[in-house]
């Protein structure tokens, strides 16, 4: 390696969470750079929370070790980590005001009270709580809470902030801005952010890069792009996004291009790929709903990729509709549309008949 | 759901009435100038000043209410760390019997526990020398023994109801385990441990049985010495002890729900 | 890494696991410790001294000489028919005591949860006042209205409903009002706690597939709030059963209850043999309702408030 990357803020190195018979978090490894909006995206008991209370300090990894910024920190105490925890319930100090809950973590850091007012007034005005800070936490609405959390866990300069689900306690139309301004906060502060959520737009929209965790283990890390265009298994395919999965027997390869046939579709597929998987072995193929055209025509000069069948169910969205649409064996595949022209009426309707088709470069391949 | 039916209305006024007229008559009565307690001999203060003259009723007075702030005192700090260890150490020791020895207080007879707690005291007396006279300070340690119970009860409520992730963030800003214990635990905890003590305080100040059994000749509580009285019939001073004891309450409980009320519209 | 890894709370919470060692030894002293003595003074004889009982580990010159034990005191209990009546009689009146008690609870504790919140607070407050007051004043307080020369006989007689004092005090009947009047409280607040709980439209579908308001009430609140009416009970049955003020200061001289025999025994006759092996079969006959209560709490600690 010659030109070797700065080293990670954040090592995470083998590490394992028992829970006496029960496996948390099970050898995962992951680097987190400077810099960097991380989510570790997962369903609720993937060990995704597991882990960020190891990254916090309030578990001990079973085995492995947490480098932060090159020092271990395996063995070291909440109360002496350069890392911030934002709650998923805010869990803010009832009994202070928000100044007081601010300032707080400053106290304890010793430091000397003219700065402390300093700094609080700066990180309130930054959350644009100014005004509120002589209020207690119960007199604030939800979004108000939220950024007093975000207030309280920034003030201190930690090195990595952790945030746990930050955007589930709020409401659909406000999780949306809130979205933004917390990408703008880290933006301009700099500081390394670590997200845990369940929430794949939420991970989609905010981070730089994702970990997506599924029974303990990383499943994969990428760019959202990567993740949602490229999944690594079936597991990611599932769970980030719609997707449909078919089934394929390879029958031959050429050009780069694998063709496969698939019966319960009873269609020829083409996909890109690398690797050479033997003659007649099955493999799996995933496409996106948003990725297939469907039309009525057949379409003109392809032959692979096309799959005929009938609309059986239909779903107006408003931005896109989204069709169901049934091959001959009883195969169900969905297709999203958008919805581009205010056209009083759809093209395809129930019970249609139609040709679904796709480019070979939306066919994903498989392997695990 | 509205309730007509007049049936259930009058159940209801009925019980209010029991819970209510004793009191009230106790407190009119109290200003009656006739010995005969229930001819009515006109308006008069005479049995509040004969109160005042009567020595062994104050003396009396003063000791359960040093007994009751002790024991309180006492009680409300060992119940909050029982309460805490409850509830925070999932791998205590004996954890079975200190939850069973700390509620079993609550539904015991006050007869065995008093009688109980009496032989040991005589046993240890007999034993190591201590107590040698029973008094004041037997009483507070039977009074401490089961407000704690009542203590542990409440706080534990409130620690069941408690955001424990308020901790984990005091420790995540920087608080090592003692300070998060004082800037975050007690003030948390603090309306029930409040409540821990008043609940204690009148407990002890009201024990006569266990009292009786623990005492020893020279130390009267003042439940002690208005039993010795009334147990002959109703005398016109203690209707006076009465109504100075409902006063307090009221005064009590009117400063407690103003300073709720005030705390809570600030 | 080994075996630290128990996790820094843990690590944080070792001064309590230190401090909660006081008040463990505190309970295991003044509370374990007595039973055990009260169990071992009902198996020995009782002598003129002080104090007077005889010992039961017996340290000669040469060290522990043996055990005494006799069971004289429990024989005497069960010849002597005289105590099974009162215990008999005890566990009668505590059960219809606590029958009263719930009777009259029930609609209450009914009543204050089926109110708007604000008037709910009131009401349940107005059920706890009285208990911050002396109970030993409260109870004496109704040897005024219940005299023969009292406020309720006076009043019936000024106004012409009876010609002669009714004897409404030092007997069965005082008790069992002093029992409802004092426990009444501890009837009502786990019942409302239970009955505040219940979700309202479970009687609007009781209504809605075709039950009367009484039925609604009797298929479906009822067995709803069976968890409370037995702590309830419990609550008040537990205590009434060695109850002592209200049958001293209310109860006639037939007025027999345990906690009133206990007492005369330990201070009248001086006979703490006795006394101790009347408190152990009473402890015995209570372990059962205890030990319900018991699971009771333990069940709501689970399932959380």
């Amino acid at each position: 390696m010659n030109d070797p990357q700065p080293p990670p803020l954040v090592r995470i190195d083998g590490v394992t969470k028992r829970f006496g018979e029960v496996t948390a978090v099970d050898d995962v490894s992951l680097d987190i750079q400077k810099g960097e909006l991380f989510a570790i995206l997962g369903a609720s008991g993937c060990g995704k929370t597991t882990l960020l209370r190891m990254l916090a300090g309030f578990e001990q990894p079973t085995s492995g070790r947490i480098l932060i910024d090159g020092a271990d920190m395996t063995d070291v105490p909440p109360y002496e980590r350069p890392v911030n925890l934002m709650f998923q319930s805010y869990a803010l100090f009832p009994h202070m005001t928000v100044e007081q809950n601010v300032a707080y973590g400053l106290k304890k850091e010793g430091v000397p009270a003219p700065q402390i007012r300093e700094r609080v007034a700066e990180m309130l005005a930054m959350v644009k709580l100014g005004p509120l800070a002589g209020r207690k936490p119960e007199k604030l609405s939800g979004g108000e809470k939220q950024r007093v959390a975000l207030a309280r866990s920034l003030v201190k300069r930690p090195k990595l902030l952790l945030l746990d689900e930050p955007l589930a306690a709020l409401d659909k139309k406000l999780r949306e801005h809130t979205q933004f301004e917390l990408a703008n906060i880290q933006y301009q502060l700099g500081t390394t952010f670590v997200v845990v959520t369940h929430d794949q737009d939420e991970a989609m929209t905010l981070a730089s890069r994702i970990a997506v965790m599924h029974e303990g283990k990383i499943a994969q890390v990428g760019t959202p792009g990567e993740v949602y265009e490229y999944p690594a298994n079936r597991y990611v395919a599932g769970f980030v996004g719609n997707i449909n999965l078919i089934e394929g027997r390879v029958t031959g390869r050429a050009n780069g291009r694998l063709t496969l046939h698939c019966d319960a579709l009873d269609a020829d597929l083409e996909a890109a790929c690398e690797e050479v998987p033997a003659a007649g072995e099955t493999v799996t193929v995933a496409v996106r709903p948003e990725k297939i055209t469907i039309s009525r025509e057949a379409p003109a000069g392809a032959d692979r990729n096309v799959v005929k069948g009938v609309v059986r169910d239909l779903g107006y969205f408003g931005d896109q509709s989204l069709y169901r649409v049934r091959a001959r064996s009883g195969a169900v595949v969905q297709v999203s549309a958008q919805n581009l022209r205010r056209s009083a009426k759809l093209i395809v309707e129930w019970d249609d008949e139609v040709f679904l088709s796709w480019e070979v470069g939306s066919t994903i391949l498989l392997r695990t | 759901m509205r309730i007509r039916s007049p049936g259930l209305v009058s159940i209801v006024a009925f019980g209010y009435a029991l819970l209510y007229v004793p009191i009230v008559s106790v407190v009119i009565y109290s200003f009656n100038d006739s010995r005969l307690v229930t001819l009515w001999g006109g308006f008069s203060l005479r049995w509040y000043a004969s109160l005042l003259e009567d020595e062994k009723l104050l003396e009396a007075a003063l000791l359960s209410l040093r007994i009751a702030f002790l024991s309180a005192s006492f009680a409300t700090a060992l119940g909050a760390i029982v309460a805490l260890a409850l509830h925070r150490l999932g791998r205590l020791r004996g954890r079975l019997l200190l939850s069973g020895m700390v509620t079993a207080p609550l539904v015991m007879p006050e007869i065995i526990t008093g009688l109980s707690l009496l032989f040991l005291f005589i046993s240890m007396a007999d034993l190591i020398g201590w107590p040698m006279n029973r008094g004041a300070t037997t009483i507070t340690i039977a009074h401490v023994t089961f407000s704690m119970a009542y203590v542990v009860v409440v706080v534990r409520s409130r620690l069941a109801a408690m955001d424990e992730s308020l901790e984990e963030a005091a420790m995540d800003l920087g608080g090592r385990p003692l300070a998060v214990f004082f800037d975050v635990t007690v003030p948390m905890l603090l309306p029930a441990l409040v409540s821990g003590w008043l609940l204690s305080f009148t407990l002890s100040l009201d024990d006569l049985v266990i009292s009786s059994f623990v005492s020893g000749p020279g130390a009267t509580t003042l439940p002690m010495y208005i039993f010795a009285k009334v147990r002959l019939g109703v005398t016109p001073d203690i209707n006076a002890i009465t109504t100075l004891i409902i006063a307090l309450v009221a005064l009590a409980v009117g400063i407690a729900s103003f300073v709720t009320n005030r705390r809570r519209s600030a | 890494m080994s075996d630290a890894a128990e996790g820094h709370d843990d690590r944080s919470l070792r001064w309590l696991r230190r401090a909660v060692k006081f008040p463990y030894f505190w309970l295991l002293l003044f509370f374990l410790a007595p039973f055990l003595i009260i169990l071992k003074i009902s198996l020995a004889d009782p002598v003129v001294a002080q104090p007077p009982f005889t010992p039961l580990l017996e340290w000669g010159a040469e060290g522990f000489e043996g055990l005494r034990i006799t069971f004289s005191n429990y024989v005497f209990l069960f010849k002597d028919g005289y105590y099974g009546i009162i215990y008999l009689s005890s566990l009668k009146m505590a059960a219809i005591g606590t029958l009263l008690c719930l009777l009259l609870g029930y609609p209450m504790a009914y009543f204050i949860a089926r109110q708007p919140p604000s008037r709910r607070h009131l009401l349940l407050l107005a059920v706890i006042l009285p208990f911050w007051i002396s109970f030993l004043l409260r109870v004496y307080a109704w040897i005024g209205l219940l005299n023969n020369r009292g406020v309720i006989n006076e009043l019936l007689l000024w106004t012409g409903v009876i010609d002669a004092p009714i004897q409404m005090l030092y007997n069965d009947f005082a008790v069992y009002l002093g029992i409802v009047y004092s426990y009444l409280p501890f009837m009502i607040l786990p019942l409302y706690a239970n009955l505040e709980r219940h979700d309202l439209d479970l009687l609007d579908a009781a209504a809605d597939l075709g039950a009367r308001r009484w039925r609604a009430f009797v298929d479906v609140t009822l067995p709803l709030s069976a968890p409370g009416i037995i702590g309830g009970c419990l609550l008040v049955f537990i205590p009434a059963v060695g109850e002592f003020t209200i049958p001293a200061l209310l109860g006639g001289a037939d007025t027999l209850m345990i906690g009133r025999v206990l007492w005369d025994e330990f201070f009248v006759n001086r006979d703490w043999p006795v006394a101790s092996a009347v408190s152990v079969v009473l402890l015995l006959l209570l372990i059962a309702p205890i030990m319900w209560f018991q699971r009771l709490q333990a069940r709501e600690q689970e399932t959380g408030r």
